[in-house]
């Protein structure tokens, strides 16, 4: 309570840093990394789905075992397939090279997209992908336009479109403007559960942006209030000290 | 009271034939303490605006101390430099709060260098006699640019490399031979290892010795010369018998006392900062920061460091670009100036007239103004408040001889007030 406090105190100050950047297709996310199921979760979602191309070159498959309270029996079972040892880094299957002649792009590192970016963002953009016939992989991308990356959750979440309306601009000009997506060939979940899904994925990202967050935090509380004791001494000392200046 | 101070300034005369006078007759231990310690004297009534020279020491020692760890895994080159970074925050023991330390300590010394200097205005600490203590902190302030600009890059993320791409071209702006000056700075074509190398050795070593050296000299020629106070009264015109000014209060144990209480008060703001918000909403560190630098590929919003930004907006604000280069420099150039500007008769703010008062405000709303200005893409609007506010800045210092002379004081009493 105390530390989310002090968070929303400081991060109220500058909220105006964050009005830059989105593009208006930005939806809200509540990653709590606090919540270790989730990023349980969201871990497993990751070595299947993303991995194959995104490394995560910062994070030790072991440093997630102690993080997520994972044993090694359950950290090589779950998470690592391919021959790794503990103490690797998350390495990517396929090579870079083969992924970027493939897409026209190396598939970008992971470690940090979360925090460069932003949690929505992330969320955002796993969400978004359209059908869009122009595109060699099929698909394009609201929060990403023209993105390389092909729609690679399709099969739970299905194949949705982009839905258009016509609105009025500044001018008086018409133009067309993205209004919702619908599904055209449902996925193997439902739209609720995908979102879960998703949510999982993004809260998992954003653990590995920055894995020591809910340390320095818990860490914090015990500081500050050291330093609110040392205070009100060195407030006393002072006040004492000075009595006999006149 | 002047009894039990000059006790406290003897403390360390002890007995004959110690240790203590073996080393007092080899080295001059005791009567640096007394002259800089124990028996300097500042005035009683100095308030909590004094307490930020002291913090600012606190912070350089921070900087110092922070920065000789993170240089122990940190790895200056292009190819290395921002994974060691990462390396620094996930696997080195602590090494996230010794990097967040460091990356608060940098914003944290802007803070407190700033509000030290505004207090100087406000009271005319920088006034005669005490012009070249003013004039060695705005070297201080100087250095200090300077190395947080070097630096920046050392992380060697999106923002560290454009933001130095963009500032290290201004030279370029330089008739005749910017563009050589250009290409001598950065020692490339572009930013490139070769800077990201240099710039390693001028952030850990060549600013830092003369930051230090800087301070030295900042603080001797303060002790010489003795403290202002809030009422601009010189209290060394008024001494008792013992030759102690009658307002005037050991250094130690009465303004370390008080010093004690502002550090540990900095201290949680500090650890706030460290601790639940290290980015500072993108602040202190910036987002795309957390992108490793990429020559090829340029941001679409390039903005310094929040402390920068003030006179960023001034840069913008000026359509040529070696006007307005000119214009960015004269901002910091003409704060070197404020003691001949000044031509009031009287220092400190609480008697000076309206005009005086007007004029710091409207100057402190520039400084916010054109501060958050800089962070902004340069549209339609903004640029024209970044206009009128550079307009408001530079009025300030050059109409200064007129405002402070026309202005109507109030007298000065003859010694400090002081109530207890």
């Amino acid at each position: 309570m105390i530390r989310k406090t002090i968070a929303c105190i400081l991060l109220g100050l500058p909220l105006l840093a964050s009005a830059a950047g989105g593009g208006g297709h930005i939806q809200h996310v509540n990653a709590d990394i606090s919540n270790e199921a989730a990023v349980q979760r969201g871990a497993k979602y990751y070595v299947n789905y993303c991995l194959g191309c995104h490394s995560a070159q910062y994070v030790r498959y072991n440093r997630l075992a102690l993080d997520l309270e994972l044993t090694e029996d359950q950290l090589v079972e779950n998470l690592m397939f391919t021959g790794e040892r503990p103490h690797d880094t998350m390495e990517n299957a396929i090579p870079s090279t083969d992924s970027a002649n493939w897409f026209g792009r190396t598939p970008p590192d992971l470690s940090l997209t979360a925090r460069a970016r932003g949690d929505d963002w992330v969320y955002s953009f796993l969400k978004s992908f359209y059908v869009d016939p122009t595109k060699p992989t099929g698909v394009n991308n609201l929060v990403l336009e023209g993105a390389s990356m092909p729609h690679v959750l399709w099969e739970l979440q299905g194949i949705q479109k982009a839905v258009y309306r016509t609105d009025l601009d500044a001018e008086g000009h018409p133009h067309e403007v993205f209004d919702h997506f619908e599904l055209v060939q449902p996925g193997a979940m439902t739209p609720e559960q995908f979102d879960v899904m998703v949510q999982d994925l993004t809260t998992f990202l954003t653990y590995i942006s920055e894995p020591v967050q809910l340390k320095r935090q818990s860490l914090g509380i015990k500081v500050i209030l050291f330093l609110v004791v040392l205070f009100l001494f060195a407030f006393l000392y002072k006040k004492e000290l000075w009595k006999d200046v006149h | 009271m002047s009894s039990s101070q000059h006790e406290v300034g003897q403390m360390a005369g002890r007995r004959e034939g110690g240790f203590n006078q073996w080393l007092n007759k080899r080295f001059p231990l005791d009567s640096l303490l007394r002259d800089h310690i124990t028996e300097y004297y500042a005035s009683k009534n100095l308030n909590w605006w004094s307490v930020f020279g002291s913090l600012a020491m606190v912070v350089l020692v921070i900087q110092i101390v922070t920065g000789i760890f993170l240089t122990m895994s940190y790895k200056p080159s292009a190819a290395e430099a921002f994974a060691s970074v990462e390396y620094i925050m996930r696997d080195v023991n602590w090494g996230w709060l010794i990097r967040y330390m460091h990356s608060t300590g940098a914003s944290m010394f802007f803070i407190v260098v700033y509000l030290h200097m505004f207090r100087s205005i406000i009271y005319g600490s920088y006034k005669s006699p005490r012009e070249l203590i003013w004039i060695f902190g705005m070297f201080i302030y100087l250095a200090l640019a300077a190395e947080a600009f070097f630096g920046y890059l050392l992380p060697w993320g999106q923002m560290s490399y454009w933001g130095a791409q963009v500032i290290v071209s201004l030279f370029g702006a330089i008739p005749v031979v910017g563009e050589s000056l250009v290409e001598w700075i950065r020692g490339d074509y572009f930013i490139s290892d070769i800077t990201l190398n240099r710039f390693f050795a001028l952030h850990v070593i060549a600013l830092p010795l003369v930051l230090v050296g800087l301070v030295v000299v900042h603080i001797m020629a303060l002790h010489e010369v003795g403290s202002n106070n809030p009422d601009g009264v010189e209290i060394k015109e008024k001494k008792g018998p013992d030759g102690v000014p009658l307002d005037g209060v050991a250094f130690h144990p009465y303004h370390t006392a008080k010093d004690l209480v502002a550090f540990v008060a900095f201290a949680i703001v500090f650890s706030a900062v460290v601790f639940f918000a290290p980015e500072m909403g993108g602040y202190f560190l910036e987002h795309a920061n957390f992108e490793a630098a990429d020559p090829l590929k340029t941001p679409e919003h390039i903005a310094p460091v929040w402390y920068f930004t003030p006179f960023y907006a001034i840069l913008r604000a000026v359509p040529d670009k070696l006007g307005g280069v000119i214009l960015m420099g004269s901002a910091m150039i003409l704060l070197f100036f404020l003691p001949w500007l000044d031509r009031s008769p009287v220092k400190s703010i609480r008697y000076r007239g309206w005009m005086f008062k007007t004029a710091v405000a409207l100057f402190v709303l520039s400084f916010f103004v054109l501060g958050f200005l800089g962070t902004q893409p340069a549209t339609g609007l903004y640029t024209s408040m970044a206009r009128v506010f550079t307009v408001v800045y530079f009025a300030f210092f050059l109409l200064m001889p007129i405002y402070t002379k026309l202005d109507k004081t109030k007298p000065v009493p003859e010694r400090v007030v002081y109530h207890d």
